[in-house]
């Protein structure tokens, strides 16, 4: 049985970490309420986006002439897989989820004789995926420094990835995120960005069939608009990870203050019963001893 | 009342203004238009330069760098980033004239043998410097 001192050592460690982890907690909560707040302020203008986009591009169609990023290059060899995941861990099963997805499409591609690439961002998601598929990394994207997340972050790895589009690296472009739905539930999910896919206009068939002047041209417009499309898609995809890490630590953390609290009760039990049973010794041994006399 | 037609205008980070309004001055990529109810719809691509926003209210500008505008039963404009024109400064003007400098230095060095890009790029510097002149700043000349 562990001597009173040693438990009282326990029970004050672990009081310490519930007031760190519920610290973490109602910081996560805050930050959420921020992620939260961006996601929904880029909302609009992602869904005029890709609704402008699916209207040029049915336009355009599959002519000959149609941008690569929006037809592909004719192939699917070479896949580039692109996770994204956060830079701090402590979020529950955030980052292994979204590790887990990717893996589990590596292996799938890799089965099929694709070749495969893959960039990461965010140092959780590289750590998890090192070890299996570490020979595959083209390239990390450090986000560690960055506070607050800007439009201008998404660019920079837009721009890096579709560099690499232009130089032929990889055919086809698949993001991996996890989706925000609220505070318990955050889904990870596969997106493809290249060749761009969108979303067929909703049904909206009178806003489908308007005839639209171009100008310039619309090829011109699309060629313009692409490159922007994938940024516009890694920007939302970042927002909403960033949504679903704050979300998923705080119920990580929620969690991890509950069990410290029930720790805290057991452990304080113990306590007072070897406090107790100390007692009852020194009691039976004074009266043995009186007793003896 | 003059007709009015609804117009937002938003960028990835946030919405700057959802208004009915009576027409938009545009920044198109060929050219200035202006937009007015019952225009027909169009798509547009945008270059760097001053937005112009009247509504009943009075008249409100904004500084964009780029993006598109879509314009059918109501305009909306999808900038990459749009800043109230009150709020640009001559030391944001500046950086953002850096930044397209920055961007024109690398286009050409890594396209020397395509003049496309590297024509873009610099169209694009010289609509950045000439938003300086639009609003007001003393427009600031890159070294090219």
């Amino acid at each position: 049985m562990p001597n009173l001192k040693d438990l009282k050592n326990r029970i004050s460690s672990v009081k310490s970490t519930r007031k760190i982890t519920k610290a973490m907690q109602m910081v996560a909560a805050a930050k959420l309420r921020r992620a939260q707040d961006a996601a929904e302020q880029s909302r609009p203008y992602t869904e005029r986006f890709n609704a402008v986009m699916g209207a040029l591009a049915a336009s355009v169609g599959d002519s000959d002439s149609a941008p690569k990023l929006l037809s592909g290059t004719g192939k699917d060899d070479v896949h580039l897989l692109i996770v994204m995941t956060s830079e701090r861990g402590l979020c529950g099963g955030f980052n292994a989820n979204i590790a887990k997805l990717a893996k589990a499409k590596a292996t799938e591609l890799l089965g099929k004789g694709k070749t495969l690439k893959i960039l990461t961002v965010g140092k959780k998601g590289r750590d998890a995926i090192k070890r299996d598929f570490g020979d595959y990394f083209v390239g990390h994207v450090d986000l560690s420094e960055v506070k607050r997340l800007g439009y201008a972050d998404a660019q920079g790895i837009a721009k890096d990835v579709l560099g690499r589009f232009d130089a032929g690296e990889f055919d086809v472009a698949t993001i991996f995120y996890s989706k925000f739905v609220n505070v318990v539930s955050q889904i990870p999910t596969e997106q493809q960005i290249i060749p761009a896919a969108f979303d067929a206009p909703e049904g909206d068939s009178a806003e489908a069939t308007t005839l639209y002047d171009y100008e310039p041209d619309e090829e011109a417009i699309l060629a313009d608009l692409l490159p922007r499309g994938v940024a516009t898609q890694i920007f939302s995809a970042l927002l909403e990870n960033g949504a679903s890490e704050q979300g998923a630590r705080m119920s990580a953390m929620d969690n991890a203050t509950r069990n410290a609290g029930e720790m805290i009760e057991k452990l304080t039990i113990q306590y007072n019963r070897s406090r107790q049973a100390v007692i009852t010794n020194e009691l039976i041994e004074i009266i043995s001893g009186a007793e003896a006399l | 009342m003059a007709e009015t037609m609804q117009f937002d205008l938003v960028s990835p980070e946030r919405s700057l203004m959802s208004a009915q309004v009576k027409s938009v001055q545009i920044p198109g990529a060929d050219g200035d238009m202006t937009a007015m109810p019952n225009h027909a719809p169009l798509i547009t691509t945008l270059r760097p330069g001053v937005l112009k926003v009247e509504t009943d209210k009075g008249t409100e500008e904004f500084v964009v760098t780029g993006g598109f505008a879509e314009l059918a039963e109501g305009l909306s404009v999808l900038a990459e980033r749009a800043v109230p024109k009150a709020d640009v400064d001559q030391a944001a003007y500046e950086a953002m004239v850096d930044e397209a400098h920055a961007a024109y230095k690398q286009t050409k060095e890594t396209s020397k043998n395509e003049p496309g890009p590297v024509d873009d790029a610099a169209k694009l510097l010289a609509d950045m410097v000439a938003v300086g002149t639009h609003i007001g700043l003393s427009p600031k000349q890159p070294s090219l």
